[in-house]
C-alpha cells in the first residue's frame, strides 16, 4: 500500500516553512506589541531594602513598571510546586517578582513595559534597587556544609531526602567477596536552546479572552496556571506554542514568572505585550542541570558480578524546587541501567544553593545515573584486571528475563519494570561497531604518532513515554483534508511529519492530505507536555487510536452506501473500496460529507448530505450513540513507561604535550523499539550525542563563590560548533514495546545519556589516571596528570608493567 | 541586550572624524564593530557618540612594498587574509589572521580595529609587536606614528588620546633568511586562543640561527616580544634545540589563569607552541636561505 | 559639517527590493530587518555575534546582523533567508539548492539556527568553482561558524556536500 508510511524516512513537512524564513517563532509574533524587560538581581542572596523607580519615570516610551507590590491575589503567592512528592519535605518556590529576598543572580525583581525593548532596557537600567547582601551558598559541597542557609528556615539546606532500596544493602556489601567505594562529581550545564523563552499576550476586552503565545513545552498546563493565577475562567484563556526554537527541557518548567506577568500586563494595559528573553537572561534566569556529588559503594565477586550497590547522591537543586525532585529520582532509578543489581539502595539528598534552579535538561538525571553505574563497571574491571566489556556482559539482564522488575518506583510513581530489550545483543553490536577487540593496534599506532589513545563505553536504559496520558483528534473534512491535533508541543522533533505518517498509515490516506497541529489549546485542550522522550509514545499512540476510530466510522458509513460488509472494505489513497471489487468505492471525503447530515448545502459537496438527497427514513439522521462528523478523539494512557536502551563507545586521542582531547570515533547502538521515521530518530541521536560530547568536554556553568555566573555568554559557555562534534557511526536494534499499540519507545533524549560516562572511560583508558569529575578540559587534564595524589588505574600499571 | 542610546556620525574624511571626536565628549570610533557592538549590546560600554569610519574613503587599502605592509583602517580581516602580496612580504599576516574568529566575523572586523582595541587575546596585536610594527595616528594635534611598544598600555587600553583615529597599521617585511609560523590552542575552533604563539627565526649566511623572537596571544596584559635567541644562538638550523627555546620561553612569560586555562597550563602551552612553531619557522627560514 | 544624529532614514535593498525605514541610530540591523521591515526569517540567538543565527549577506558577504547597526547598512544590498529562493515566473518559488539539500538531508530540527546556516552556506557555495569536488575542509569552514543545538551538525555537513554536488551538476 502506498500509504503505509510508518517506518519510512519521510522528509519533514515542517521544513518547507522553516527553510524559507516562514517559521513563526515567538518573537516573530505581535509586531506592534509593547515590550517587557526585567530588572534582575545582581546578587546571589540578598534582602531587598528599597526599589526606587523615580529615575525611570521620565524615560520617553515607558508604559508601566511593576514590582511585587503590584501583584494581587494568587499572583502575589509563591509560584506552584509543580510536582509535589512526599519526600520533598521542604519545597520552596520564588514569586513572579521577588518578595523582599532574592536567592540567585537573575531572579526577577521589577518588570518594565515600554514601547520597544530598547526603551524598556533604558528604563530598567535606571531603576535603583537597594540590597542588603546575605552570604551565598554555591555548589553542592557548600550546601552540605550548611555554614549558611539559602532559605533561613531550612538551616541544613536539604529540600528532600529520597530513598529507595531493594534489599538490605549493608549485610549484602559485608558479604561481598570484594568491595569498592568512591566519590565523583558531575558539574552544571544547561539546555541552552538557540531560541530563549518568550511570551506574547493579547487581551480582547470585548470578548473577554486572553490569547497567550509562549515558547513552551507544556501549553495546556501553562493555560491552567495562567487561569488560576490571574483568576480567569479556563475558557477565557488560550495558549499556543508557536514554532519553538529548541527546548531540551528548560521549557517544560512553567509557569515561568514571565508567563504570568506578561498576560497580567496585557490585561492591565489593554495592549499586546511581549517579552523575548535575551541570551544573558537565559543564562541567569532560566534553568540549569546536572550538578551532583555521588558516593558509590559496590560489592562484587571475583568474576565481576555485582552483589550489592549503595549510592548516596547529593543533588544541587538550585534556589527553588518548582519541578520537585524529578531529576534526582530519575538519577536514582535509572542508575541501575541494563544490569542485574541483586541489592540496591539509593539515598538522594537534594540541596538548595544560591544559583539558578535545576530542572530537567535532556536526559534529566539519566546522564548522572549512567555516569555512576558505568564508572562503577569500569572500576570493577580495573580492580579485577578484566576487560570492561566482559564485566558489563556478565552483569546484563538477559533477554529471557523480561519483563524485568527492578523493584523501584520511577519518576511517574509507577514501577520500574523493563518492558523489553536485548542488552547482550546491544553490547555485541557496539563492540563490533567500534572495533573494541582491535584497540591495542590502534593504541600502538597512535603511540607511534605521539598520541595517547583510549577507548571507553557506556550502556544505558532509558525510561521513556511516561503517563499520565496524551490525546489525539483526527477529523476528515469534506475536502478530503485530514486534520490531526494533539495537545503536547513540538520543539523541532518533527512531530508534524511522524504523526502524519501514523495517520496516513492507519487511515489509508495520502500524507499530503494530513495536517498536524500540536501545542494549541484551541485545538486540543487536554495534554501533559513534551518531556521524557514521550511524544511519539504518548501522542503517537493516541493519534493512532484516534485514526483507528475514524477508520471504523468511515467503514461503517461507507458500508451503508456501498451495501457491503464493513469487514470487506479497505481504505487506500483516501478511497474506501470493497476489497477485490473494482468500481465499488467511495472517496473518504464523500464519507466525511455523508457523516454530517445537513439541511443546508453551503457548498457543492454538502449537497450530497442534505435532507432530500438521502433516502433512509428507517432511522434518525444521527443514530443513537452516533455523532455527526467523521472524527474521533482518543487517549493513550499507559500502565507504565517503556524502556529504551543503547550503548555508546568512544575512541579518544590525547596530545600529551597540550592535553587536548580529540574524539576520533563515536559509536552508537540504539534501540527505541519500532521506529516511525528512522531519519528523524537518527537526527535525534546525532543531536543528543553532540550535547553529550559538549557536556563531557566543553560545557560547564562556572559560578564563583559569590554566586556570580562567570561565563554567561556563548563566548565562554562552550557549546560545540561543528568542529567540536565527532563523526558518529550508528547501528540499530529494534525490540518493540509490548505496552503500546505501535510498539514504540521514546528516542528524544537517548543520545545524550552516556556521553560523559563513555568519554570519561576513554580518557581514563588513554592517560591511566582516574577520572572522577566531568566535564574535563585540557587544563584540568593537565592538572590531573601533574597531581601527586591522582589515582593511577591498575590497567595502566598492567600495560606499562608498573604497579599502580 | 540592546545598546543604550548614543549619537551617530559617519564622517566622510578623517579630519571630519577628528572634529566630531573632539566636539563630542565620550565619543568613540566605530570601524568593524565586532568587538564594540557586543559591548554596547551588553551595556558594558556606553559611548555618547559613535564616529563611524566606514564611509571615509581611502582607508580600505592594503599597500605592499618591499619594506612592509600598510593596512588601512577599514581593511577587513578577510581582505588581509586573502591578500597574497601581503602574505609574500610578511607571511605572519595571513597566518595569524586565519586564526581570527570565524569567516562572518572576519568579513566585517578590521585588522586595525582589533589592534586599536588592544585586546591581549587578539592575534593582530601580537603580530604587530612581533614584526616591530607601528600605527599611523591622526589626532587634533597632528598626525604621527606610534610604535607598538608605546601603543599598548594595558588590556583594552592604548596610549592614544580619546579623540584620535588610527588610520593604518604598518607591518615591516619579513627580513631575509627568516621564516615565521603562527599557531594557537583554542577551546573551540574560532574562539579566542587559550594560548597563541607567533615566531620569527632568522639565520645567518651560514644557516646558523642568528635571531629568534616570539610573541604570544592571551599571555600577559599587553603584547610582548620575547627574544629566545640565547637558547639556540649559533646552532646550525637543522640541529637547533627548539625545545630549549620553548623551555626558555616558559621562564619569560607571566600568564594569568581564567575559566579556560590555568596560568600553569598557559605556560605549558607557551613552551609547546614555541617549540612547534619554531620548528616550522626554521624550516621556512632554511628554505629562504641559499 | 558632519551631522550627528539620534535617528536616521536608512535606504537599503533587501532581497532585491528597495526598502526605506527611519530608525534610532542604535537599532541593530537584525532588529531593523525583523521588526522594522518585517523580515522575521532572520533570527536572533545571542546578540553578541557568536551563534550566527542572525547571519545575513551584506553586499554578498555573510555578516552577523546583530553586530552591524542598521544605519551602517544604508545603501547596501542585504540578502536574508527570505531572499534565497527565486521566483519561478509562475507565481511560485524555486528553492536554492542549499534549501533543497537541508530538507533532503534532515539538516534542521527546530529550524531556529537554520537561516544563518543557509545564507552562509549559499554564499560560500556560490563563491566557489561548482565543478570542483567539495573538500571536507571546505565543508568544515562553511558550517564552522554557526551554532546549532539540535542536529549535531552531521546532517548539515551532509547537506553542504549534497548542495555542492547539485550546483556542480547544474553548472
Amino acid at each position: 500500500m502506498t500509504t503505509k508510511l510508518f517506518g519510512e524516512p519521510v522528509r519533514r513537512r515542517e521544513d518547507a516553512r522553516l527553510i524559507t524564513g516562514r517559521g513563526r517563532y515567538l518573537d516573530d509574533i505581535g509586531a506592534g506589541a509593547l515590550a517587557a524587560a526585567f530588572v534582575r538581581s545582581p546578587h546571589a542572596h540578598a534582602r531587598i531594602v528599597d526599589v526606587d523607580v523615580d529615575a525611570a519615570l521620565d524615560v520617553e516610551g515607558l508604559v508601566a513598571i511593576y514590582t511585587y507590590e503590584d501583584l494581587t491575589g494568587p499572583l502575589a503567592e509563591p509560584l506552584p510546586v509543580l510536582i509535589p512528592h512526599p519526600q520533598l519535605h521542604a519545597p520552596r518556590t520564588g514569586y513572579p517578582l521577588a518578595n523582599g529576598e532574592v536567592n540567585h543572580v537573575g531572579e526577577p525583581v521589577v518588570m518594565v513595559v515600554a514601547t520597544d525593548r530598547y526603551v524598556a532596557e533604558d528604563a530598567a537600567e535606571r531603576i535603583a534597587v537597594t540590597y542588603e547582601e546575605l552570604p551565598a551558598v554555591v555548589g553542592v559541597d557548600a550546601a552540605r556544609a550548611a555554614q549558611h542557609a539559602v532559605h533561613e528556615e531550612i538551616p541544613d539546606n536539604v529540600a528532600a531526602r529520597h530513598h529507595q532500596e531493594t534489599g538490605d544493602v549493608e549485610p549484602a556489601l559485608a558479604a561481598s567477596p570484594r568491595t569498592l567505594s568512591f566519590t565523583q562529581y558531575v558539574e552544571r550545564s544547561a539546555c541552552m536552546p538557540l531560541e530563549g523563552k518568550g511570551v506574547h499576550a493579547r487581551w480582547d476586552a470585548d470578548d473577554r479572552s486572553l490569547r497567550v503565545h509562549t515558547s513552551t513545552q507544556a501549553s495546556t498546563s501553562v493555560r491552567a496556571a495562567i487561569a488560576a493565577k490571574l483568576q480567569l475562567s479556563l475558557d477565557e484563556v488560550e495558549v499556543v506554542a508557536p514554532d519553538v526554537g529548541g527546548g531540551f527541557g528548560v521549557k517544560i518548567v512553567h509557569p515561568w514568572p514571565e508567563e504570568l506577568l506578561v498576560p497580567m500586563a496585557a490585561i492591565a494595559l489593554g495592549r499586546e505585550v511581549k517579552w523575548t528573553e535575551d541570551r544573558r537572561e537565559h543564562f541567569i534566569s532560566s534553568a540549569h542541570e546536572r550538578q551532583q556529588r555521588q558516593e558509590v559503594s559496590v560489592g562484587f565477586d571475583d568474576d565481576g558480578r555485582i552483589t550489592a550497590l549503595d549510592v548516596h547522591v547529593w543533588h544541587d537543586n538550585g534556589a527553588y524546587t518548582p519541578y520537585g525532585i524529578i531529576v534526582p529520582i530519575v538519577t536514582a532509578t535509572q542508575l541501575v541501567g541494563p544490569y542485574v543489581i541483586p541489592v540496591y539502595r539509593v539515598v538522594v539528598e537534594s540541596v538548595y544553593t544560591n544559583t539558578v534552579i535545576v530542572t530537567p535538561y535532556r536526559g534529566a538525571g539519566r546522564p548522572q545515573g549512567c555516569f555512576a553505574m558505568e564508572r562503577t563497571m569500569d572500576r570493577i574491571a580495573d580492580a579485577l584486571g578484566l576487560d570492561r566489556a566482559v564485566v558489563r556482559e556478565r552483569n546484563l539482564i538477559q533477554p529471557d528475563q523480561f519483563p524485568y522488575d527492578h523493584h523501584l518506583t520511577f519518576q511517574d510513581g509507577r514501577p520500574v519494570i523493563y518492558d523489553s530489550g536485548d542488552y547482550p545483543a546491544l553490547l555485541g553490536k557496539l563492540t563490533a561497531l567500534v572495533g573494541w577487540d582491535g584497540v591495542d593496534a590502534l593504541r600502538d599506532d597512535a603511540e607511534a604518532r605521539g598520541k595517547l589513545l583510549g577507548v571507553g563505553m557506556a550502556l544505558y536504559v532509558e525510561g521513556t513515554g511516561p503517563g499520565p496520558y496524551e490525546g489525539g483528534h483526527v477529523q476528515v473534512l469534506g475536502s478530503g483534508k485530514v486534520l490531526v491535533s494533539t495537545g503536547l508541543t513540538t520543539q523541532g522533533q518533527g512531530h508534524e511529519t511522524s504523526f502524519a505518517q501514523i495517520v496516513a498509515s492507519e487511515l489509508g490516506v495520502p500524507i499530503e492530505d494530513v495536517e498536524v497541529t500540536t501545542g494549541d489549546t484551541r485545538r486540543f485542550p487536554y495534554a501533559v507536555g513534551t518531556f521524557a522522550s514521550r511524544a511519539a509514545v504518548m501522542s503517537g499512540n493516541a493519534i493512532a487510536l484516534a485514526a483507528r476510530g475514524v477508520r471504523v466510522k468511515a467503514l461503517r458509513i461507507a458500508a451503508d452506501v456501498l451495501e457491503a460488509d464493513p469487514g470487506d472494505l479497505e481504505i487506500e489513497d483516501g478511497v474506501v473500496q470493497v476489497r477485490g471489487t473494482p468500481g465499488a468505492s467511495i472517496p473518504l471525503r464523500t464519507v466525511a460529507v455523508l457523516s454530517n447530515p445537513l439541511r443546508y448545502a453551503f457548498d457543492e459537496a454538502a449537497k450530497q448530505a442534505t435532507q432530500f438527497a438521502t433516502h433512509d427514513d428507517t432511522k434518525p439522521p444521527v443514530a443513537e450513540g452516533d455523532a455527526p462528523g467523521l472524527e474521533h478523539r482518543d487517549y493513550y494512557s499507559p500502565l507504565r513507561s517503556t524502556f529504551a536502551s543503547g550503548a555508546h563507545a568512544a575512541v579518544v586521542e590525547i596530545d600529551p604535550a597540550t592535553w587536548e582531547i580529540d574524539v576520533v570515533t563515536y559509536a552508537v547502538v540504539h534501540d527505541c523499539g519500532n521506529v516511525v521515521n528512522p531519519m528523524i530518530v537518527e537526527g535525534q541521536v546525532h543531536g543528543g550525542v553532540a550535547q553529550g560530547v559538549g557536556g563531557a568536554l566543553y560545557e560547564r556553568m562556572a559560578y564563583d563563590s559569590d554566586g556570580q555566573l562567570q561565563n554567561a555568554s556563548f563566548m565562554d559557555f562552550l557549546m560545540p560548533y561543528a568542529s567540536e562534534v565527532p563523526d558518529i557511526v550508528i547501528d540499530h536494534q529494534q525490540t518493540p514495546s509490548p505496552l503500546n499499540p505501535l510498539g514504540i519507545k521514546g528516542a528524544g533524549e537517548a543520545g545524550v545519556i552516556p556521553g560523559s560516562a563513555a568519554l570519561a572511560s576513554a580518557i581514563e583508558d588513554a592517560v591511566g589516571r582516574r577520572i572522577t569529575s566531568m566535564p574535563i578540559s585540557p587544563t584540568e587534564l593537565y592538572d590531573l596528570m601533574r597531581s601527586e595524589t591522582a589515582e593511577r588505574t591498575a590497567a595502566s600499571g598492567r600495560r606499562t608493567g608498573v604497579d599502580a | 541586550m540592546k545598546p543604550a542610546p548614543f549619537r551617530y556620525a559617519d564622517p566622510r574624511s578623517v579630519s571630519e572624524a577628528l572634529e566630531v571626536l573632539a566636539a563630542e565628549e565620550g565619543a568613540t570610533v566605530l570601524a568593524g564593530g565586532q568587538s564594540l557592538l557586543p559591548l554596547l549590546s551588553m551595556r558594558l560600554a556606553a559611548p555618547t557618540t559613535l564616529v563611524d569610519l566606514n564611509r571615509v574613503p581611502g582607508l580600505d587599502a592594503v599597500e605592499v612594498t618591499g619594506d612592509g605592509v600598510r593596512v588601512g583602517a577599514l581593511v577587513r580581516h578577510a581582505g588581509l587574509l586573502a591578500d597574497r602580496a601581503a602574505a609574500r612580504v610578511q607571511p605572519l599576516l595571513a597566518r595569524a589572521t586565519a586564526n581570527v574568529a570565524h569567516p562572518a566575523i572576519r568579513n566585517r572586523g578590521t585588522t586595525v580595529g582589533s589592534i586599536a582595541h588592544a585586546d591581549p587575546s587578539g592575534e593582530m596585536t601580537s603580530v604587530l609587536a612581533l614584526t616591530g610594527g607601528s600605527v599611523a595616528v591622526a589626532a587634533p594635534s597632528g598626525s604621527g606614528t606610534v610604535g607598538w611598544r608605546d601603543l599598548f598600555v594595558g588590556p583594552l587600553e592604548t596610549s592614544l588620546p580619546a579623540a584620535a583615529v588610527v588610520t593604518s597599521a604598518f607591518f615591516p617585511a619579513l627580513p631575509p633568511r627568516s621564516g615565521t609560523a603562527f599557531a594557537e590552542v583554542a577551546r573551540r575552533k574560532g574562539d579566542y586562543a587559550v594560548c597563541g604563539a607567533g615566531v620569527v627565526v632568522t639565520l645567518d649566511e651560514d644557516r646558523r640561527v642568528a635571531a629568534v623572537r616570539a610573541s604570544y596571544v592571551s599571555v600577559g596584559l599587553v603584547p610582548e616580544v620575547h627574544d629566545l635567541t640565547e637558547a639556540v644562538a649559533g646552532a646550525p638550523v637543522e640541529k637547533a634545540d627548539w625545545a630549549a627555546a620553548g623551555a626558555l620561553a616558559r621562564t619569560l612569560v607571566e600568564p594569568d589563569g581564567d575559566l579556560h586555562a590555568s596560568a600553569d597550563y598557559r605556560r605549558l602551552l607557551v613552551g609547546v607552541l614555541t617549540e612547534r612553531t619554531l620548528t616550522e619557522a626554521a624550516a621556512e627560514a632554511a628554505e629562504r636561505t641559499p | 559639517m558632519t551631522s550627528v544624529d539620534t535617528e536616521r532614514t536608512v535606504r537599503l535593498t533587501v532581497n532585491g527590493v528597495p526598502r526605506e525605514t527611519t530608525v534610532p541610530v542604535r537599532r541593530l540591523l537584525s532588529d531593523a530587518l525583523r521588526h522594522d521591515l518585517g523580515l522575521t526569517g532572520t533570527h536572533v540567538g545571542c546578540e553578541h555575534g557568536v551563534c550566527g543565527a542572525c547571519t545575513v549577506l551584506v553586499d554578498g558577504a555573510p555578516v552577523r546582523s546583530c553586530l552591524v547597526l542598521a544605519v551602517q547598512a544604508d545603501g547596501a544590498a542585504v540578502t536574508t533567508v527570505e531572499g534565497l529562493a527565486r521566483d519561478d515566473g509562475r507565481g511560485g518559488q524555486v528553492l536554492h539548492p542549499v534549501q533543497e539539500a537541508f530538507r533532503e538531508c534532515h539538516a534542521l530540527q527546530c529550524g531556529f539556527c537554520t537561516p544563518g546556516f543557509l545564507v552562509t552556506i549559499a554564499a560560500g557555495l556560490e563563491g566557489r568553482d561548482p565543478a570542483a569536488q567539495i573538500t571536507d575542509e571546505e565543508v568544515d569552514d562553511l558550517v564552522g561558524g554557526n551554532l546549532c543545538r539540535c542536529t549535531g551538525y552531521a546532517n548539515i555537513k551532509e547537506a553542504v556536500r549534497h548542495a555542492a554536488a547539485a550546483m556542480g551538476d547544474a553548472g
